[in-house]
């Protein structure tokens, strides 16, 4: 790497223990990235374990950002900079690097234990493994504790500051402000007095070690462009954020309090804290007992006139598995998040997989369509909330939210949208009495564009009404075992998630032509990758957010390239989807390793598949 | 809307489908009767059910009513009343569906202390599918899937209840009607979660499984009516009594008439006493066993919430994070 430079964008990756506060420093450097103006994604990369053994490869926890101009759409494939905070930090990321990364590591953490430890021979700084890259070792244990010691701090204590020294250097090294990190540090540890001062200190004495002449010499420092972003307010934002004020934005668009009845479970689990903390926005959050008892108290508050919501990952989608099809054949809203890892059973918790889509389409028993839509991105999981209740609401069905791992953690700047231009969220509302028709008829009486039917709910005078999962009469609504019936009522199921096509926008083409030589069909999180692998090959890009129904012109659209390529983070589930809905050929481009899709493996096939 | 509901208002249109003989329609008629005594609201009164026989309820009550799936009602209940905490929800469920697939369910609605008034009909066997053995058959029943007779223990429903802190057990026979319409209504009244354990008799696969209390002819000398406050006595002209032995730690007969300072006094808050009770053979214990008054879940959740569910502001408000910044 050269010195001094400007650059349009590069990859930083921070790597330590579990324990060695990785995930802060990353995401705080985002921040500071952020409002110096450029374009950031982030990929955190954690053990499943909580604190794994110290020192060792698979305790390693890593948080990977790209930062620079724009469009920044994934945190990039190879590394130029490496904080490595010991040696299993660095085995783990070496084979990632760019060659000629810069790698900077704590040299306190090249003891002997800890090299053994990672299973290195020998130290790598001292034989030739690390000759192509450029390597600046510093003392980072001990000089954050000779900063911080002045306070008085055990040396636990005060070794804990040493991730706000790392990312003091950082800050030099990218000429970003320290303000913001301090203003943080203040309202985080306002009632730890000791520790704020002291990490405030560790942060500036990092920062002040890089503008040491010694330092200088060694590191080189870069001027971000900036994204040249479009204009307007800007924040960072996770998936799992932005979707917990998704939902609590239908809430407001519809007027009706919102109920998240949810089970923990990685890496679903931080919506459940999100939305614990937005309760003034009418949410009300319970953690149940179980999986089931999560999606049953989501159906029974949306029975009872609350949009019912309940979030998992596939293990535990799959215990919802029956009471979705009682939503379905109660014909009650609910939205069903799903945020995907890699499996089957227990599989990759904390990595990331696209692998549940047959699950949200297909999985059910007996004939139990529901709508299927994904999120593309972080900020894109708020918009597919918002959808996601808007459909349930007006068809009066459970809805599958598909999301997965690295939306959840992953960190992307985001224009802040203004709720208040949204459109509202409407819903069947119940009917005044009938002196003609039965409350239990007028229950199941289905509005013709959506074959939602209305949401009378407990509490509500003179329309007394049983609902259930036993087949119910088209009509009267009463239980009915009649044959002909059972047909008409599956079929008006189907037509129901059909109709849903009605009302989403036709597809259009993310990038490139609307017909040609190939398009690339994404859909989730491979948004990113696919976005730049396309932008550099010129190949055409359609992404999906609605997955059933598709869009109504998808087959026509596809209809007009000679070749469909289908990178997914699975074994070829979107490519199965597609050949049975439309009269398409996809090839499927599969990956199932945990890790988001690199652009460069994805510019190589694309090419690969030009040229063939 | 000021006239005076009666047990017939409750019922609804649609023909009821037990088999004639069975233990729920005295059930049925009980409730539907206590419904119209306590004056209950058609529209704020739900009865939610599972799975089985008796998960038949709702269709035949006109009220709200949803019929789920098996094991879960207590969950689906529990996520209505964090809805609508002014709504009367009626749970019900049985030996199978409650104790046996939703016997998770169960134990959390009543640690919980959810405001539900939960109906367990107990017949100590699976009719639905066809009379298998269930959680609370004894041992050795035999069932098209025990031929030679079922090997598990069964479960105790008042042990289970206490041991998982419900807060209101109670037990009466489908046909008692007095029984009945008392726990029927004290559970009414409870306002958190109540479960009712009803001895409800399947004519056609455990027909007079509990014949050894419930025949009428020996239920002075095989029942126990609890009330409150009042010595636990049974027998011809309450000649018996119960005592609390401090040699065996355990409840036994005594001769009421030589010895009345020795009989026990129900006090439904003494929960030592309560699981004592519930192990009781002959006398049977009836009537409510165990009352301990408590916050409702339901209460608790509202009074934590920051704004009592109320939207109070705006996601305007908590859009922008804590560092948002403008690019021009």
């Amino acid at each position: 790497m050269s010195k001094n430079k400007d650059v349009d964008s590069i990859v930083v990756r921070l790597a330590g223990d579990s324990g060695d506060g990785i995930q802060l420093m990353g995401s705080q450097f985002a921040v500071s990235t952020a409002l110096s103006g450029a374009d950031f994604a982030t990929f955190p990369d954690y053990p499943a374990e909580i604190r794994a053994p110290v020192g060792t490869t698979f305790g390693v926890s890593a948080y990977q950002i790209n930062l620079g101009g724009g469009p920044i759409t994934t945190a990039g494939d190879a590394p130029e900079v490496l904080v490595a905070f010991n040696p299993a930090a660095l085995k783990v990321s070496l084979p990632l690097l760019r060659k000629g990364a810069l790698i900077i590591v704590n040299s306190d953490g090249f003891t002997r234990r800890n090299l053994v430890k990672a299973g290195y021979e020998q130290d790598p700084r001292d034989g030739n493994g690390l000759d192509d890259y450029q390597l600046v070792s510093a003392d980072i244990g001990r000089l954050n504790l000779e900063a911080v010691k002045s306070f008085g701090l055990s040396k636990s204590e005060g070794g804990r500051c040493k991730n706000f020294w790392a990312l003091g250097v950082m800050l030099w090294m990218f000429d970003l402000d320290l303000t913001p990190i301090e203003a943080w540090i203040n309202r985080r540890l306002a009632e730890h007095p000791t520790m704020r001062d002291a990490n405030i200190t560790a942060l500036r004495a990092g920062h002040a070690y890089g503008e040491t002449a010694e330092l200088s010499a060694a590191l080189p420092q870069i001027h971000l462009e900036p994204a040249g972003m479009p204009a307007g307010e800007y924040r960072s934002i996770t998936g799992a954020e932005a979707l917990a004020l998704g939902i609590a934005a239908a809430g407001e668009l519809a007027d009706k309090q919102v109920m998240l009845c949810s089970y923990p479970i990685t890496p679903a689990s931080p919506l459940l804290h999100r939305l614990s903390r937005l309760g003034e926005l009418g949410v009300g959050t319970f953690q149940a007992e179980d999986e089931i008892a999560a999606i049953c108290a989501a159906i029974g508050a949306s029975y009872g006139g609350m949009i019912g919501v309940t979030s998992s990952s596939g293990p535990g989608i799959a215990l919802k598995t029956e009471a979705i099809g009682l939503a379905v054949s109660a014909e009650l809203p609910l939205v069903i998040v799903n945020w995907q890892r890699g499996g089957p059973s227990t599989g990759l918790p904390t990595k990331t997989e696209q692998s549940d889509l047959y699950q949200a389409v297909y999985g059910r028993n007996a004939d139990t369509p529901i709508p299927v839509i994904a999120a593309a991105t972080a900020g894109d999981c708020f918009d597919m909330a918002i959808e996601a209740v808007r459909i349930a609401l007006r068809h009066m069905t459970p809805v599958i939210l598909l999301a997965d791992g690295y939306l959840s953690n992953a960190a992307e700047p985001w224009l802040i949208p203004d709720v208040s231009k949204i459109p509202p969220i409407e819903h069947n509302p119940a009917p005044d009495p009938s002196a003609d028709k039965t409350p239990q008829r007028q229950a199941f009486e289905r509005i013709a564009t959506s074959f939602g039917r209305r949401w009378i709910t407990p509490g509500t005078p003179e329309l007394m009404h049983r609902i259930g999962g036993l087949e119910k009469d088209i009509v009267t609504g009463h239980i009915s075992y009649d044959p002909d019936n059972h047909q008409h009522m599956t079929s008006m199921r189907h037509a129901k998630v059909e109709l849903v096509a009605n009302f989403i926008p036709p597809q259009t083409v993310e990038l490139g032509d609307d017909s040609g030589e190939l398009v690339v069909v994404g859909w989730g999180s491979t948004y990113g990758p696919i976005y730049q692998a396309a932008r550099k090959t010129g190949a055409s890009f359609v992404h999906l957010r609605h997955l059933s129904p598709l869009p109504e012109n998808l087959g026509d659209l596809l209809g007009g390239f000679r070749k469909i390529l289908v990178p997914e983070m699975n074994y070829g589930q979107l490519t199965t989807l597609l050949r049975d809905k439309l009269d398409v050929q996809p090839v499927s481009m599969p990956k199932v390793s945990g890790q988001p899709f690199l652009i460069s493996e994805l510019v190589a096939r694309i090419q690969e598949e030009l040229a063939a | 809307m000021s006239k005076k509901l009666t047990a017939k208002d409750f019922a609804t249109s649609q023909e009821v489908r037990w088999c004639p003989g069975c233990g729920d329609y005295a059930v049925l008629k009980s409730v539907t009767k206590m419904l119209a005594d306590v004056g209950a609201s058609k529209e704020n009164t739900v009865f939610v059910s599972g799975i089985g026989c008796a998960a038949r309820f709702p269709y035949y009550v006109d009220t709200y009513g949803f019929h789920t799936i098996h094991g879960r009602a207590p969950a689906i209940a529990t996520g209505l009343k964090l809805a609508n905490p002014e709504l009367d929800v009626w749970v019900v469920t049985g030996d199978g569906d409650g104790l046996s697939i939703g016997g998770n369910h169960l134990m959390h609605a009543l640690r919980r202390n959810v405001g539900l008034k939960i109906l367990l009909f107990n017949n100590e066997i699976y009719g639905l599918t066809k009379g298998q053995y269930s959680p609370t058959s004894r041992v050795g029943t035999p069932s098209p899937s025990s031929p030679t007779g079922s090997v598990d223990n069964p479960i105790s429903p008042g042990q289970y209840a206490l041991g998982s802190g419900a807060k209101f057990f109670a037990r009466a026979i489908d046909t008692d009607k007095i029984g009945m319409a008392h726990v029927l209504e004290q559970s009414h009244a409870f306002g958190g979660a109540s479960l009712i354990e009803i001895f409800q008799n399947c004519i056609v696969y455990n027909e007079d499984v509990f014949a050894s209390f419930t025949d009428r002819a020996d239920a002075a000398q095989t029942q126990l009516h609890l009330r409150h406050g009042e010595p636990m006595l049974f027998g011809e002209n309450n000649g018996k009594g119960i005592r609390f032995s401090t040699e065996t730690y355990s409840l036994e007969v005594v001769d009421a008439i030589e010895s009345p300072d020795e009989v026990l006094v129900h006090d439904e808050g003494n929960a030592v006493i309560a699981h004592l009770l519930v192990d009781l053979h002959i006398p049977v214990a009836l009537g409510v066993i165990y009352r301990q008054p408590a916050q409702r879940f339901e209460d608790a959740f509202y009074a934590h919430h920051p704004s009592r569910m109320e939207r109070t502001k705006s996601v305007a408000d908590f859009i922008k994070g804590p560092n948002p910044w403008v690019v021009s």
